[in-house]
């Protein structure tokens, strides 16, 4: 298991040090910081051994963390640890930064302690957390307190507490997209796919039990086929339905009556939380297609032309528009044209950067540009890497619809109808590249 | 809310300050202090000087100051074990504290103080808390038995905490379960052959109820737990794989993976012909594909576990090629490994699109990944052969660019390419060479050589690029220096006019010059070889090396499975076993996967690297032979060096002759007749006593028919042997003659020798040893050559043989190359066997089969042969065959002819099928051969001739 887990600043310092096992001495924090952070080279692994200690590390802006052992652990849960302690982190103090840390050092502790005993990581839900671990010192609590404490940092359902109450019963669902496309030069996509997230934000009294329904092929097929009006309930589903390739859950969704049935129930979590995570390949819109023409002219100039197409209904509207057009090294002027937007040349990012604020539905604009070249004698041609795309759509590329959410809670005196919902859909670029 | 001032103080009389804090009357101040004393403690300062003091400040009700000093209790008690004795009393007062967080607290704390005397008084709290009503309390109290286990082993047994552990399994609350499950995992690791973790249905069937209701860590827990049971059938263990595979939509990744694993492992139990494992091979790819959406390093933790999923189970992630495509801006550990899965993957199906990827890698910016796509172009061009043509045009592409590092690894591929197809892509050597000088990296040089050397005669100016690289032969690394040698002798083998003075030269250099034994002693090889036999030197240096297998780099399959049961933990991210790099006893116990169980397993044909257990046959494939490889063919050679059947102009007269030692070698080799007729050239420096023309005459012919005759009286039908032959004949072998034949005789495959001493001396302590062959023969017992051999004496042996040795394929196939030894020296020759002493007795094929197996066996397996001159009707052929094992099974007569359908069992199973024409009257019969592994018949053929024919 875990043998101990520190934490540095950019320079090596140490602001956090906690060892668990007797195996690790306290020559490991400096065995990392000589090797790894003060390393000449990049980094190659976050999976380090030396002189048979494993060092695990991620970095969040300058901050590392890492963690150290020297028995065979489970590398996964290492990681997934690691990164937990950051969500937990952020969600007491915010932004991981080495003031914060320092600020709040005697909190981490008090984390560490809670959040893994001897190396095993126990429960770490900040829901929980928060009962009896504060910014502020320890509050008096009741022995009904305290039990409620402890029975719900190791119950079944470890990430909501009993006994909230709001006046108004709400709920937020964002589906939240990054679709992800390589495409040759010719048109052709190479790959794409959609990552997507469903965030719940709920603020939702009692023990709410919940339902989601989604779009999936599965479902709505299974229905079709299960419906005495066959033909009937098709049309009126009307909507296509999609392929999920896979998903995965939040803790609290049942995961084996997902694998039964595929029905979505959990009792959430108070406030914000990724619900589910979803990828999709099939019957992706794509929303921008781009059309690159490079031309070399002579040795010294090339001429570059791009299109973009907007690929979506005319009612809806793009935002935060960026192409980014990669130059070579050698390039010592550009000259732009573009009828929609702004362009630029940022020679320390080696790009045209061209942006359009808003773009709406089935229509193209273009750029075309100068660059001339510094005649060099460097025989290695220019790599041409990809144009990369920046946007945000109000839809949903993979297709996805959210079909209901029902809330049941029924030791309160509120229904599903009494409870105020709210659907968004955003599609963002992820790595949407198209090679020139 | 500025804790960050506690990290500033660096006065002098700091520790002095802080003490009269610490005794302050104000709570305030004390914590104040506490926490700048912890505050120094982190960033490394010795404030062990002040334990007195803060260890005063444990008795308080204030829970925030309390966990302060535990906190600094647990750094520093080691140090001042006397003064930790002192915190004792309030650990046990606050184990009974009423606030179950207290308790815990203190439990906890105590656990991680590893003081003697603080353990001794740890066991009544500790008894108390793993029975507390509260399952926080517990769940910590678990976890304190692991610790006080790694304190004090014997302690833990002695009071009986295994016991109430194991309890615990059974515990109403799952975070319970799953902590005694974690503690009890790591005690039974150190105890690998206590029976602690006990898993029996029963106790797996809690293990999976509480698995669906604990914390995702303790999710983690209950699944690597449960990758250490072994289901008793295949029923159970599908019926544990229904229950796992919910948690592979677990948001978790370790989760996914640990899910990964049991069912990797329990699949092994399960029958291939059912349902339920197609179905499950397919719900494993998409949660595998979903964890290349995770963060970079768990991708990375991902990625190493799917390299090993791959080669176990390439069927699972076959269509999934495209997502470990790189994406421009991964970190270079997810790149590099993507890569890794990407070569494993290619097939002819994607191989199209795996190339244009690869074109893209070789232009990017991390030179580490371009060299492994370069070298990733190669591979492919090895296991897909259709690509093979792009691959190289590719990598030509590629040359052309001239960047230093892309040019070298394309020349170190290439070679690879060379040597799996020869013959094929020769026309880029031009090309190749014209980048000689651009090459400075070791690896790279030696690759240009051996093309150099290997294709000699087609580069006209061979020579001068080789002796270009001569002239700085001792600043060469040793690869470099033993290619170049290697391919120098190569060179003048294939051109030796020209050439003599650039093999001295290197010569002289290897063994005068270096100190280096493996180049000396190779130099000494080739120069012995070249003096003494340089047609033997031909054909051991220009020997057709075998071809390169095409899966490279794969994972001994022994580790393979081992790694496939630590699935998720380090040991699959470094791709070795725990005991590796864990130190002491954990980790130790090796781990492997069930054995299949079930009915109709029999018939199932093992897949290569899909094998259960130990059960199926082991392929071991070989890996791209790198630097060296060519002195490896030699020493592979073991005790015996191929030596050449004809007979070879000996020149022993001149062996080790000072400067001259060329001579008589290159004169030979100038003679032109290396066909291995005696060369007489004129010019031959020592009259060379060359052999009678024809070895294979039967010398002792009469002696072995009349041996013959004595072993042929109990069994009438019995075999066909061939007469005895002088396999070594006396005077290349210091006076000891061997002839002999080899011989089937009751099953019993058996090397008959006769040695004679013709010496003036008695010789002793003989013993034999084969080298690798064909059909794996080898000696079943030692040379029983009992009493010693004296001048003039002879003796025959009968040596049994086995055919479970090392098989390497031999040109001829039968061909067998023998060592013998004895007090004087050792000799080798070689000697070919008859192929019907392989024949087995239970070669009789069912009518049926061998229809069916006749029509299965593709017309391009067919070979024709005509026997002349046999005067036998076919009654008699059907008899004297079945003699020697040959089994006629079915008669047909068609228009005078006569149709023997005959079958041959080898004894390394195979089937070979004849059809036998005889027409009456003619004495000259045609015989048909199909088998599914067509070398054989050539011998199979000479079998059916020497068989009928005597």
């Amino acid at each position: 298991m875990i043998g101990g887990l520190f934490i540095y600043n950019h320079k090596g310092e140490v602001l956090i040090s906690r060892v668990y096992r007797d195996d690790i001495g306290r020559n490991a924090v400096d065995a990392f910081r000589v090797n790894v952070i003060h390393a000449r080279q990049q980094v190659r692994s976050p999976v380090t051994n030396i002189a048979r200690t494993n060092f695990f590390h991620v970095k969040r802006s300058n901050i590392w963390l890492a963690a150290v052992t020297k028995q065979n652990v489970n590398a996964a849960m290492v990681f997934e640890f690691l990164y937990k302690m950051c969500d937990v982190m952020a969600s007491y103090f915010g932004k991981i930064s080495e003031e914060n840390i320092k600020n709040n050092f005697v909190l981490i502790y008090e984390l560490l302690d809670e959040i893994l005993d001897f190396g095993y990581p126990q429960n770490s839900e900040t829901g929980s957390l928060k009962t009896f671990i504060t910014q502020q010192g320890i509050k008096g609590q009741t022995k009904e307190e305290q039990s409620q404490i402890t029975s719900q940092v190791t119950g079944q359902i470890g990430w909501r507490r009993e006994g909230i109450k709001y006046r108004r019963n709400e709920l937020f669902l964002d589906v939240l997209e990054s679709v992800n496309l390589l495409m040759s030069p010719q048109g052709q996509v190479l790959s794409a796919h959609v990552s997507g997230r469903v965030v719940m934000k709920s603020y939702l009294s009692g023990m709410p039990e919940c339902k989601f329904g989604m779009n999936d092929k599965i479902i709505i097929d299974k229905a079709g086929k299960g419906g005495v009006t066959n033909e009937a309930g098709k049309s009126t589903s009307g909507k296509q339905s999609i392929a999920i390739d896979d998903c995965t859950f939040n803790q609290c969704v049942r995961l084996s009556k997902f694998d039964s049935e595929r029905s979505i129930s959990f009792i959430p979590p108070d406030g914000e939380y990724e619900l589910m995570r979803y990828r999709t390949t099939k019957d992706i819109i794509l929303p921008f297609r781009v059309i690159p023409l490079v031309r070399e002219v002579g040795r010294t100039k090339l001429e570059v032309k791009v299109v973009i197409k907007s690929n979506f209904k005319p009612s809806l509207l793009a935002q935060k528009i960026e192409v980014r057009i990669p130059t070579p090294l050698n390039t010592s002027g550009v000259q732009v044209i573009c009828m929609k937007g702004k362009a630029k040349y940022k020679a320390s990012e080696n790009a045209i950067v061209w942006k359009i604020k808003r773009m709406a539905g089935m229509k193209e604009s273009q750029i075309s540009a100068e660059i001339e070249l510094l005649p060099t004698n460097d025989k290695k041609k220019w790599a041409r890497p990809p144009i990369s795309m920046n946007f945000e759509v109000p839809f949903a590329p993979s297709g996805l619809k959210v079909r209901y959410l029902k809330v049941f809670e029924s030791k309160l005196n509120y229904s599903d109808h009494d409870v105020i919902k709210w659907v968004r859909y955003i599609g963002r670029s992820g790595i949407y590249e198209t090679r020139c | 809310m500025t804790d960050s001032k506690y990290f500033t103080t660096t006065k002098k009389g700091e520790i002095f300050e802080l003490k009269a804090e610490l005794n302050s009357d104000k709570k305030e101040k004390k914590k104040e202090a506490v926490k700048k004393v912890i505050a120094s403690m982190t960033v490394g300062k010795d404030v062990s000087a002040l334990f007195p003091d803060v260890v005063n400040c444990m008795q308080t009700d204030n829970l925030e100051l309390k966990k302060l000093v535990y906190l600094y209790l647990m750094n520093y008690a080691k140090s001042q074990p006397d003064m930790a004795i002192m915190a004792v009393n309030t650990f046990v007062k606050d184990c009974e504290d009423p606030n179950p967080l207290i308790r815990a607290l203190a439990v906890r704390t105590m656990g991680c103080i590893r003081v003697d005397k603080i353990t001794e008084y740890l066991c009544e709290p500790l008894r108390k808390c793993l029975k507390d009503e509260d399952p926080y309390v517990r769940k910590t109290a678990a976890v304190c038995v692991a610790k006080l286990h790694d304190i004090n082993a014997q302690l833990v047994e002695d009071q009986g905490f295994l016991d109430t552990l194991k309890d615990l399994i059974s515990d109403s609350n799952p975070m319970v379960v799953a902590n005694a499950v974690a503690a009890l995992s790591e005690i039974a690791e150190s105890h690998p052959n206590s029976n602690l973790l006990d898993l029996n249905p029963q106790s797996i069937n809690k293990l999976l109820t509480a698995l669906n209701e604990c914390t995702e860590w303790g999710q983690i827990f209950i699944l690597d737990c449960l990758a250490n049971y072994t289901p008793r059938d295949d029923r159970e263990s599908q019926s544990i794989c229904e229950r796992v595979t919910p948690r592979l939509s677990h948001a978790n990744s370790a989760v996914v993976l640990s899910a990964v694993k049991v069912l990797m492992k329990f699949m092994e139990m399960l029958p291939k012909d059912l349902d339920y494992y197609g179905t499950l091979l397919k719900k494993l790819a998409p949660p595998l594909v979903t964890l290349l959406s995770a963060e970079p390093e768990l991708q990375y933790v991902a990625l190493r576990n799917i390299n090993l999923i791959v080669q176990k189970r390439p069927e699972i992630l076959k269509h999934e090629m495209k997502v470990f495509f790189v994406k421009y801006n991964d970190p270079i550990y997810v790149k590099l490994e993507k890569l890794d899965i990407m070569i494993r993957l290619a097939s002819q199906a994607n191989i199209a699109q795996v190339l244009a990827e690869l074109k893209e890698y070789a232009t990017e910016v991390d030179v580490d990944f371009v060299r492994k796509a370069v070298r990733a172009i190669g591979r492919c061009a090895i296991k897909v052969e259709q690509s093979a043509e792009r691959c190289v045009s590719t990598l030509l592409d590629l040359i052309q660019t001239k960047v230093n590092y892309v040019v070298q690894e394309a020349i170190v591929v290439i070679k690879d390419i060379f040597r799996k197809y020869p013959n094929k892509y020769e026309s880029v050597i031009a090309t190749l060479c014209e980048n000689l000088d651009s090459l400075d990296e070791p690896e790279a040089r030696a690759a240009m050589i051996w093309i150099v050397g290997e294709y000699a005669e087609r580069i006209d100016n061979a020579d001068e690029l080789l002796e270009s690289f001569l002239e700085g032969f001792h600043d060469e690394s040793t690869q470099v220096q033993l290619q170049l040698l290697t391919a120098i002798v190569k060179l003048f083998l294939k051109k030796p006019t020209e050439t003599q003075e650039l093999v001295q030269q290197v010569l002289s250099l290897a063994t005068q010059d270096s100190d280096n034994p493996d180049l000396r002693d190779r130099g000494y090889i080739y120069w012995r070889l070249l003096s003494t036999d340089p047609v033997a030197a031909k054909e051991v240096v220009l020997a057709e090396k075998p071809l390169i297998s095409e899966e490279t780099d794969l994972i001994e399959p022994t580790l393979l499975e081992e790694l496939i049961c630590h699935i998720g933990t380090l040991a699959s991210v470094y791709h070795k076993p725990p005991s590796a790099f864990v130190e002491g006893s954990r980790g130790v116990m090796h781990k492997r996967l069930p054995a299949r169980t079930g009915s109709g397993e029999g018939t199932e044909c093992p897949d290569v690297g899909n094998a259960a257990g130990g059960s199926a046959p082991e392929a071991a494939p070989s890996i791209i032979p790198s630097q060296g490889d060519l002195l490896g063919d030699l020493l592979n050679l073991d005790l015996a060096p191929p030596t050449t059947t004809g007979p070879t102009p000996s020149t022993s007269g001149m062996q080790m002759g000072g400067m001259d030692l060329l001579g008589g070698g290159l004169e030979s080799l100038l003679g032109g007749d290396i066909g291995g007729s005696p060369a007489m050239g004129a010019g031959f420096g020592a009259a060379p006593a060359v052999m009678p023309a024809s070895l294979n005459a039967p010398v002792g012919g009469g002696l072995g028919d009349l041996f013959d005759l004595g072993g042929g009286v109990g069994m009438p039908m019995g075999a066909y042997i061939p007469p005895k032959t002088v396999w070594l004949p006396a005077m290349k072998a210091k006076g000891l003659e061997i002839s002999g034949t080899f011989a089937r005789r009751a099953g019993v495959i058996q090397m008959e020798l006769v040695l004679t001493n013709k010496a003036m001396s008695v010789m002793t302590d003989f013993a034999i040893q084969f080298n690798r062959n064909s059909f794996g023969l080898a000696p079943a017992g030692p040379l029983q050559v009992l009493t010693p051999l004296g001048p003039n004496q002879t003796i025959e042996v009968s040596l049994p043989l086995s055919t479970v040795g090392p098989v390497m394929k031999m040109d001829p196939l039968n061909n067998l190359q023998v060592a013998v030894k004895n007090n004087i020296d050792v000799f080798y020759f070689s000697c070919q066997y008859p192929i019907s002493m392989l024949f087995v007795e239970d070669g009789k094929m069912e009518r049926q089969v061998f229809l069916a197996t006749w029509k299965d066996i593709p017309n391009d397996n067919e070979s024709q042969f005509q026997i002349q001159d046999c005067h036998l009707n076919s009654e008699a052929a059907s008899n004297k065959l079945q003699g020697s094992n040959i089994f006629t099974i079915a008669k047909r007569t068609v228009e005078g002819q006569d149709m023997l359908y005959m079958s041959i069992k080898l004894s390394n199973g195979i089937w070979v099928l004849a059809e036998l024409k005889v027409q009456a009257g003619n004495p000259n019969y045609t015989i048909s051969l199909k088998c599914r592994a067509p070398e054989v018949s050539q011998c199979v053929f000479q079998c059916y001739e020497a068989v009928l024919k005597n």
